[in-house]
This record gives structure tokens, sequence and C-alpha cells, in this order.
């Protein structure tokens, strides 16, 4: 109850300026017959000293990263945050704020979403960006949702080489809607099918969508693709997903690479794993589509003395003044995992980023030949960023999680229950949060199932 | 001489040769990215990142922070927001390890109390709202509507009654149309009566087999509880329809009456207003949906189960709408929650239901001195006033940005739209009433300067970081990303 200041006195005082008898009295509009006479069925409130200690037991009933080291990826890459990354986010006039609807007062949102759009834009290689999304799966969504909008087509073509979950996303978003989708394969390097691609483009086609790296860690031919797009009349767009933005460092800019659209998830950028949540949703997009774009946008403009600020613009496009008309129901989007990661791009810089792509670069590279010493080799041959693909024995990919736990390390994904054609296949990473000794480590219990 | 710093923007800041990290020393032999990468490799590193020292980057955003208002600073009094306290003990229960660090596909062997966490507050939201069954995926209040209007889809589509329309009061929330529209719905709108209820006869008259459901904020933004919510449930029922309630509002009512109770099938429920879990600047929120026995089967997957021996994600849900979010949801959003929760238990939280509701109603009779409410009814946790009494040439945003200059944030504003210039006040149960009547106060001074001086008001804000800000300029010649020179 410490969070209730109000004393018998403060009740008192206000019922009677009110002109009530007692609080009761208040809720009176709420018929007899619906009222909650049994109480709630929840446990009594707990002190914050045994709640603590509640809640510590409960986390302790995890094997986190960290406690263990941890070679699972799949849309989710353990990376080392700075201190001053939580310091900053545990400001009070961060955290507890409210959406800037109010400028003058939200300056400090206001330009850390300026920088955010800034960096987010020139990382991707497009022009503008937006202040956040829910994560990389509902950021997918809206992109498709946006392309469809722009070029009018009933039809967009989907990599089965994106991530599982952010597929499945993109169904429940599209399965109310009269749109169609239609799976491009990948081919034995891991790439995009191009030939598959050609024969399904057709004039119904508005947008492609392609993950860069796409789910088996493998960095696609953006600009193949994206010469079969402009091969036909009226271009589809070509909407590329980012699960690992780390890889926006050492990868060619999807812009520069023949994107019209980028969507992701940005929470490699200094946040938490957190069990899957909050993550970082985003959407950058060349400008001819900014009105098309989903959630939040900052702009510049001046103040009535001509000082520089910041405000939400081009808010026509959203809900709470298009209502059912707007480009997407976001309200509440990811603003203080924008701020982290903003943050963290701060710290790292563009070289300190460029390097840690690098170091994951070699990690995952090392890993990769700890693996073939013990006779497991890629899936496919397409350049990999810090994950990729490896074929185990028939059977072992059900028993690693197994083997991998009672060595005290989280393994890599089966690749078996998404995709039937690939019963063998095992997704692994390597961050800079694994060692020499893990990776080598790693290689040998992996190596020794049968 | 202002008191404030001006902070310029990372980009100006920038200082070649600075470093705000050191990374370890490479362990592994250096990959050539040239070689692996070919023509994929970035040549040029991303130039708008910034090169700044730790002790440069802590300081830009030190003083940016300084640049906003916070509920730690005083009351934050937006309507239809429930900014309340943000208890300390939420932020250090989130960063255990043993939570933030988790991989969210990591065993499940290996996530036991993650999963035993998630499995109890799938319990205390299902007891608080009284329903069946809950989703904790939703990310957001807005998901959560989207999430409900494809259940009550999949329902009709289960039986082949396939449906077209939504019914939305005038009163509701921008999302409500906007959810029910990406969830493939015609939306058509129902008015309100002179007292800010729903339209009985309208409605009547509009409830038809084409109708797939309703959706009502209950109480609505005026904080209004509309009393005959058991018939409206009954008359939409009668016709086949499903009941969507949004529980943004849900503060007013903890431990006092249940949605499941009314007839409700569905509703979503705002983590970040009602359970504390802070608003983070426009998130990360949670908006878990909870629904009745005939809906569950089409929930969103995974689902948290118990077993024999533990607790498991339940993935073969043949009818489920499929994910909403690619994973468990804002999981860290949830543990706030649930720790929230459990310090106020069943005592506290109807407790803070009642005070939310009494802080409400000594504003509204101390305010309604000075500013007429919009509608004549009782109100719950939060009262809206009309511009009607303000002087000629005042607008409602003339007051909120005056208010600024007192060190307030101000309400929120020209919401809902059936109010004329609406001021909208939702005070909360943690604010103390000296802080309400230093609020009153303020309102009252700022009401007596816009008879005085009311140059002053129109100009306002005067001490704060930036003046009024020119927003039709931004709109029309959109400046997004900085640019050197």
């Amino acid at each position: 109850m410490h969070y209730l200041p109000a004393s018998e006195d403060d009740k008192r005082a206000m019922l009677s300026a009110i002109g009530a008898a007692r609080v009761d009295e208040l809720f009176k509009d709420i018929p007899p017959e619906i009222r909650c006479e049994k109480g709630l069925d929840i446990p009594a409130g707990l002190s914050e000293q045994e709640l603590k200690t509640r809640m510590a037991a409960m986390a302790a009933r995890n094997t986190a990263p960290g406690g263990a080291p941890c070679f699972l990826g799949a849309g989710a890459y353990d990376h080392f945050s700075p201190a001053a990354v939580d310091h900053l986010l545990s400001r009070t006039e961060f955290y507890s704020s409210y959406t800037p609807y109010q400028p003058e007062m939200s300056q400090g949102t206001l330009q850390s979403i300026f920088e955010f759009q800034t960096m987010m834009a020139d990382l991707t290689g497009m022009d503008v960006s937006n202040a956040s999304l829910y994560d990389g799966a509902s950021a997918t969504a809206e992109a498709a949702l946006m392309a469809s909008r722009i070029r009018r087509g009933k039809k967009i073509l989907v990599a089965r080489s994106i991530h599982p979950a952010y597929r499945e996303v993109l169904g429940t978003y599209l399965r109310c809607l009269d749109l169609d989708t239609e799976e491009v394969p990948f081919g034995r390097d891991g790439r995009m099918d191009l030939e598959a691609l050609s024969s399904a483009l057709c004039p119904d086609v508005c947008a492609l969508l392609v993950g860069q790296p796409n789910f088996f860690g493998v960095v696609e031919d953006l600009p193949s693709i994206a010469r079969s797009l402009e091969a036909v009349d009226k271009k589809p767009l070509l909407a590329v997903t980012v699960s690992e933005a780390l890889s926006l460092a050492i990868l060619n800019a999807p812009g520069s690479s023949g994107a019209d659209i980028v969507a992701g998830d940005a929470r490699s950028f200094g946040l938490p794993l957190g069990y899957g949540g909050p993550y970082l949703g985003f959407v950058t997009a060349k400008k001819a589509h900014i009105r098309q774009i989903p959630g939040r946008i900052c702009g510049q403009t001046t103040d009535e003395e001509g000082r520089r600020g910041f405000v939400l613009t081009l808010t026509t496009r959203e809900q709470h003044i298009r209502r059912e008309r707007a480009t997407s129901n976001i309200c509440t989007n990811e603003g203080l995992c924008m701020l982290g990661a903003t943050i963290y791009l701060a710290l790292m810089g563009r070289r300190g980023l460029t390097e840690l792509a690098r170091l994951n670069l070699s990690k995952s590279e090392y890993l990769k030949e700890a693996l073939a010493k013990r006779g497991i080799t890629p899936l496919f041959d397409g350049p990999t960023f810090n994950e990729f693909a490896v074929k185990l024995p028939a059977g072992a990919a059900s028993k690693a999680a197994e083997a991998l736990a009672g060595a005290g390390m989280i393994g890599g994904y089966p690749l078996g229950g998404d995709y039937a054609d690939l019963q063998d296949g095992y997704l692994v990473c390597a961050t800079e949060q694994v060692r020499r000794e893990d990776c080598d480590r790693f290689a040998e219990v992996l190596g020794g199932l049968k | 001489m202002s008191r404030w710093t001006e902070e310029k923007l990372l980009f100006e800041l920038d200082h070649p040769g600075r470093r705000g990290v050191t990374l370890p020393a490479a362990d592994v032999p250096e990959a050539d990215p040239r070689e692996l990468l070919g023509a994929m490799h970035r040549e040029a590193e991303p130039a708008r990142l910034p090169e700044l020292s730790e002790v440069d980057v802590v300081r830009h955003f030190t003083r940016l922070s300084t640049f906003n208002y916070a509920i730690d600073f005083g009351l934050y009094p937006l309507g239809s927001c429930t900014m309340k306290y943000n208890p300390k003990i939420n932020e250090q229960t989130a960063r255990m390890e043993g939570f933030s660090r988790l991989h969210p596909l990591q065993p499940q062997s290996m996530s036991q109390g993650a999963l035993e966490l998630l499995y109890e507050l799938q319990n205390r939201l299902c007891a608080i709202a009284g329903f069946d069954a809950c989703s904790l995926q939703p990310a957001a209040g807005a998901q959560g509507e989207f999430t409900g209007m494809q259940l009550i889809r999949a329902y009709h589509e289960s039986r082949n009654d396939l449906r077209k329309v939504v019914l939305i009061p005038d009163s509701a929330h921008g999302t409500n149309p906007a959810s029910a529209h990406f969830a493939g719905y015609d939306v058509e709108e129902v008015r309100s009566s002179d007292d800010g209820r729903m339209d009985m006869d309208a409605l009547k008259q509009r409830m038809e087999t084409d109708v797939a459901g309703i959706m009502l904020t209950v109480p609505n933004t005026l904080g209004i509880f509309q009393e005959n919510i058991r018939e409206i449930c009954d008359i939409v029922h009668a016709k086949g329809g499903q009941v969507y309630i949004d529980g943004a509002n849900l503060n007013a009512l903890m431990g006092m009456t249940r949605p499941g109770d009314w007839g409700a099938d569905v509703m979503h429920i705002n983590l970040h207003k009602t359970f504390s879990t802070p608003h983070g600047g426009g998130g990360p929120g949670a908006g878990p949906v909870v629904c009745r026995k005939h809906l569950e089967p089409f929930l969103p997957r995974p689902v948290v189960v118990k077993t024999g021996s533990g607790f498991k994600l339940d993935h073969d849900r043949p009818q489920s709408i499929g994910k909403v979010h690619a994973f468990n949801g804002n999981f860290l959003v949830l543990v706030r929650a649930l720790t929230y929760i459990d310090t106020l238990g069943r005592e506290g939280l109807p407790e803070a239901s009642r005070l939310a509701v009494l802080n409400a109603n000594y504003l509204r009779a101390r305010l309604s001195e000075e500013l007429e409410p919009g509608f004549k009814g009782n109100t719950l946790h939060e009262v809206v006033f009309s511009d009607r009494t303000l002087p000629e040439g005042i607008t409602t945003m003339d007051i909120a940005k005056r208010l600024i200059d007192y060190g307030f944030h101000p309400p929120t504003v020209y919401f809902p739209l059936i109010v004329h210039g609406a001021i909208m006040v939702e005070p909360t149960e943690t604010e103390p009433r000296e802080e309400l009547d230093r609020f009153v106060a303020a309102v009252k001074a700022v009401l007596e300067e816009a008879r005085t001086d009311p140059e002053k008001v129109k100009s306002a804000p005067h001490d704060a970081y930036r003046r009024r800000l020119d927003e039709v300029t931004a709109a029309r010649i959109p400046r997004l990303t900085w640019e050197p020179g």
C-alpha cells in the first residue's frame, strides 16, 4: 500500500469537498448485480522484501546466457551492452514520461528520436525512419501492408528463408485482409532462388520480402534480386527484413542494394534478450514512401524564437487523427528501447560498431572451422555473418539441446520443425560473447553426437 | 539567462578519434570480411554514427533528460493514459539476470521460472478481469485490440458465420477503429447520447446479424460507467455478436466489478497503465488479451500451460489465429506487472481503484468552480471539461501550454472528440491531496491570467526549454534526419 498516499484524514477532506459520505458512493453507477462482492481471487500483497525474494527465486529457476555460453541466435542475438546504456535508461525523465505529445516539455525524448532516425536511415541506406514498432516480426508485417498501399497489388512474395516467426506474424496480420502471399524458395547456397523468383513475378505482385541475412544466416545477393524485380513492369517494392541489426555495420546497406523499404529489429543495439521482449521493431524507407510509413515520426522545426526544436510530425498518417484510415493501428510503441539503441550507437560510434561486427564475423568463422574439424559442415555455401546452418548426423539435431545443456551451454536451433526438408539442419550463432574455448567445447559436444 | 543548457545533436558533437567503448581483444584469428562477403561487404563506415567518449555520451543524454517531464517530478494528469507512479522495485525485478538475459528460444527446461511467471500473470489477469483464458503476446494496447478483433473473426468463421461490421462509439480512442479495420472489418460509429453513454436506441436499431461485434471502453473516455452494460451485452449476443472491452480504463474498476461478469467476451489490458509498468516516453507497453472459454481455441500460440512436472509452451493449437509477436510478448514488461500486482495484492488493487476515483472526483469538484464538465453524469477515474467557459479568444491549447510554466504536464487535450475543446484529467491514485491542490491552484491562476493578461497565456510556455513549436512547417517541409551544413 506504500504507493497509495491518501490517509483517512485526506479521504474525509476530499469526500467532503465532493459532497459524498463514503468512497463507495462514487461507484453508484455500477449496478449491484455486477459488483465484485467476493473480492479478487489473487494472493494478498507482499512486502517489498518478501516480493524480491520470491521474484529472485523465480529468476534463479532459469539458466541464462552468461551463466551458460549461448550459441543460439535465430532472431535474438546475445550481445554485450555497456553499463552506460542501462544507467541512462534508468533516468526517470526517460522511463516514466509519456509519448511526447507536448513537445515543449518532451524535447529530450524528441531529440533522441531524431537522432535514432538519422542513424537508422544511415545504417540501412534509406532516407527516413520511424521512431519504432513492436518487434521485427510486426515491423515486417507493417512493411508488407505499407508496400501494398503504395503499389496497390494484391500479392506479396515472401522468401521462404525469412524468419519463420516473422512469416507467421505476417500471416496473422494478412489473414483478414484481401492480400495473398506466395513463398519464394531458396537454392542450394541458401540464397533466394532467382529463377523461381522470376517465374513468380506477375503484375499483381506489389512487393518481395527478403531477409538480410536470412534466417539461415546467409547473406543474400540483394543487387541481383533487385535486378530481377526491375525486369518487370510496375516494379514490385523490395522490402528487406533485418533481424540481426549488427550486420548493418558490415554488409552493404540494403538501400544501396536496391531496397525500397527496410523493416527489422534493432534489439541487438544494447538491449537485453529479455526472453523475447521488449524488442525494437523499425521501418526505414525511401523518401517517396514517407506518407505510408507506420508509427511515430519526429521532425525538426523551430520555436517562436527561431530556435531548433523537434515535434512528432506527419501525424495525419496516424490512428488518433485518421482512425480506421490510418497507416497502422499502432499507438504505444517501443520508445525506451529506441532510446537504448540510440545511446548504444552513440557509444559504439562508426568505428566501434564496425569493429564489433568484424569480431562477430571472426568468431563465427572460427566456430565454422571448429565444427568442420569435427566433421560438421555448413548446410549452405552462401556467405554468412555471425550465424550459419550446419548439417548434423541423422537424428542428432533433436538430441543436441539436452547434450549441450548437460555441458552447461545453450545450443543452436534445430531447423526441422520449421523446414520439413531440413530435418538435420541446425542453426548456430557466435557473437562477441562466446570465447574461443567455448567454441571448441561446443564443437566437441556436437561432434560427439551420433 | 535561461536555466536550460542548450544541447547539440550527436552528429554535431562528433569528435573523430574518441571512443565510447573498448572492445575485448580477439581470441580468434581475424576473418577478412572482403574475402568472405565479396560485393556484399560494406566498404564505408556508417558515417552518421558519431565518435564520442563515454563521458560525452552520458552528458549528452543526461542533458536531454532534463528537457523532459517525469512522474517523479509531480502530477502527470494525462486523461486516458493512467500516469501513475512507477515503483522502483519493478525496475529491479525486471533487471534480474535470470529474467533479463534469457534467450526466448532456449530450452524450456532452462526457463521454468520464466514460464511460471507467465503462467501466474495469466491467472492473475483472468481473476482481476473475470475471464477464462489469456494471451500475454500482444506488445501494446492496440495490438491487443487487433488480437481481440481477430479472435472474434476466427470465432465467427469457425461457425461459418461471416460478418462484416464492428460498431464503435464516437467517444472511442482512435486505435479502436484502426484495429478493427486491420482485422478486416468495416467500422460503423455509434453516437453517444446526451449523457455521454452509448445511445441504446441507436444500438438496438443497428445491431443486426451482419455485425460481428462491438468495441466498448468501460468506463468510457469521459470516465462514465455504462450502467446498462449487461443489457448491451445481451442485445449484442441476441444477434450473435461479440462484445470487446477496451481495458484502457481498468484502473477505475479493480475489485469493484469484472468485465467478464458483465457478459463481455474478450478484452485487452494495458499493463503500462493499470499495472504501472512505465510508459517509457512512448513504450514499451504490453496489451495482454483475456477472453471467455469459447474464444480460447483461437488465442495466439503458444500459450503457457501447467504440466505434471512444471510449465510448458503449448504450440499445439490448431485453431489459433497465429502469432502476433516473434517470441513471448514484452516479457520484461510482464515481469514488472506481476511485481506490481503481487505488491498490492487482493486488498491493494481495489484500494488503488477506489483512490483513483476519489482523486478524480476531488479534482472534478474543485475544478468545476472554474471549468464545465463535458457531460453531466457521474465520473469515475477521470473527468473531461469543455472549453465553453474559457474567456473569449483563449483556447484549450493555451491553457495547456501555460500550465507548463507552472511546472505541470498538461492534461490530455482535444480528446475525446465529442467534447468541444476537451480538457481530460486523470490524476490516478498515487497523487497526494496536496499535489492535487497545487494543480487546482495552478489551473485557477492560469484562468485568472487568461482574463487579465490573455497575451501571456496565448504565448505560453515562457519557462520551458522551448517556446511553442511550429508543427505546421514541420509537416509541410519534413526534416526527418540530420544533414550536415
